[in-house]
């Protein structure tokens, strides 16, 4: 018998969360969260944490319209969970932060430098956002989007918000 | 029969009436019949379904013995101490340790590396992939017939920057990675990717899932994205994580697609802590104090989460540093 198989990514407006059994632990410790569900509750853009390990985090953004520009010292990785999402790069003519500054920061206007060029990114899509670059998200209609970096000065933790606080 | 690789000697002794080798490994034997892989000791001896073992010695040897520790199952296993090894049964189990019988010796990683390739080539025959799911690979029971050594000494994907980034791990096609039947109605678009004269190798963007869904293994996190020491290691998963794996630090999981379900030990004695079901957009961290194997009705995609700063374990171990990734 032929089976036809599904693949279920989920989206911001269908997904259908998971769950913990306790059997003899605190559910805190796992940090169970939902990508969609936290930035389908975020404002566009805001950088929620939903994973931290010491001082790597991942931020679920909600990309929704177009963000300010931002640049961070070191690569950071945007993976697109839902919706489609423009990046656009420009190559700043000096570095705006110090080489240790950890997370992106924002930059105040227009970036000063050269065009680097854009990406447009759908589902599944995994983009980088190279160190020392100024990058703006674009999403027509509200998207999600995984991050991967360094916890930063806007990182926002809302860990009880988010996380699952006891069992099933 | 003593065979030398990268400057390490193999002992080897065989082959035996159903064609493998017998190997030795300080005072571990190893040894192979038709349907299980004997292991003994000074004072004991363990059996495993052959099936089992060549699945977990397969991790094992691919993932350099990993982050902590690799159970084969609730007896033998692997702790990694990052240049040596130590080769364990009955440690990480209340019954063994309590009456006092669990012993380990700790070998250096090229010792035991070598050794396991060498034992995990001679046991899998022409027509068994260790690494696929079982609906998609032979038997690995019987008398030997062949042997498999291109499945066995598969390249595993490490980027250095990010796939498909020039110069580095490249995307997989249909000449190498023909697309997986479970995962046939992942679209395999790539994103529109516009880079101005000079500055390809900076924007640079590539389809995770499709590539994923051309993953022709099961259970094997490969790195795909690298920010300093954070390391994104997305992996394909089908049926039973083929070892429990005993965590030495904080380590993450995202759900990419679909379900897991994983079991959750005390990773000292193995005593239930928590089960999780695991849906699409999920993430959930594995305390650096426990153990887990996960369960995948349908092939899915994880990401794992890794931290792969090299002082983690010792600050865990040391107190310096929590074994939860954060307290609210």
């Amino acid at each position: 018998m032929a089976v036809e198989y599904k693949t279920e990514f989920g989206s911001l407006a269908d997904y259908r969360k998971g769950s913990l059994e306790i059997i003899n632990d605190d559910p805190k410790r796992y940090a169970f969260s939902n990508i969609f569900e936290v930035a389908s509750k975020s404002k566009p853009y805001e950088k929620v944490a939903v994973g931290k390990n010491m001082e790597y985090v991942l931020e679920a953004i909600r990309a929704e319209g177009t963000s300010e520009w931002r640049t961070c010292a070191h690569d950071e990785f945007a993976l697109v969970m839902d919706g489609t999402v423009e990046f656009r790069f420009v190559k700043l003519d000096k570095p705006a932060v110090p080489a240790d500054k950890a997370g992106s920061v924002r930059i105040e206007g227009e970036p000063q430098g050269q065009r680097m060029g854009r990406v447009v990114a759908g589902r599944g899509h995994m983009t980088l956002l190279p160190a020392n670059s100024a990058y703006q998200l674009h999403a027509d209609a509200p998207a999600a989007v995984l991050l991967q970096t360094i916890k930063g000065d806007d990182t926002i933790e809302r860990w009880s918000e988010i996380c699952l606080t006891r069992g099933d | 029969m003593a065979s030398t690789t990268e400057s390490v000697s193999v002992r080897a002794s065989g082959p035996n009436q159903f064609g493998y080798n017998d190997y030795d490994l300080g005072a571990f034997h190893f040894a192979r019949d038709e349907y299980f892989a004997h292991v003994s000791w000074p004072g004991g001896h363990h059996l495993l379904s052959v099936d089992g073992f060549l699945r977990a010695l397969q991790r094992d040897v691919a993932w350099e013995f990993f982050y902590g520790i690799v159970n084969f199952d609730g007896v033998l296993g692997t702790v990694n101490h990052y240049g040596t090894v130590n080769l364990f049964a009955g440690l990480y189990n209340d019954a063994y340790r309590k009456a006092e019988v669990a012993y380990d010796e700790r070998f250096d990683t090229p010792q035991i590396r070598e050794t396991f390739k060498a034992m995990l080539d001679d046991w899998t025959s022409e027509d068994f992939d260790p690494f696929a799911s079982p609906a998609e690979t032979g038997k690995p029971f019987g008398v030997k017939r062949g042997s498999n050594t291109k499945a066995v000494t598969r390249h595993r994907v490490t980027a250095g920057r990010m796939v498909g980034v020039p110069g580095d791990e490249p995307l997989r096609t249909d000449a190498t990675h023909p697309i997986n039947r479970m995962f046939a109605d992942v679209t395999q678009e790539e994103p529109l990717v516009e880079a101005m004269p000079g500055f390809e190798n900076e924007v640079s963007s590539f389809n995770l899932y499709a590539y994923l869904s051309r993953s022709d293994v099961t259970w094997n996190p490969s790195v795909v994205s690298v920010c300093k020491n954070s390391l994104y290691c997305p992996t394909t998963e089908e049926y039973i994580l083929p070892v429990i794996h005993g965590n030495d630090r904080v380590e993450w999981f995202v759900q990419l697609s679909d379900e897991i379900r994983w079991v959750v030990e005390d990773r000292d004695t193995g005593a239930a802590r928590a089960k999780a079901v695991m849906r699409a957009g999920d993430v959930a961290a594995m305390p650096g104090d426990i153990r887990h194997q996960g369960y995948s009705p349908k092939r899915s995609m994880l990401l794992v989460w890794e931290n792969a700063s090299p002082e983690l374990p010792g600050l865990i171990a040391r107190g310096l540093a929590p074994n939860v990734p954060i307290q609210f």
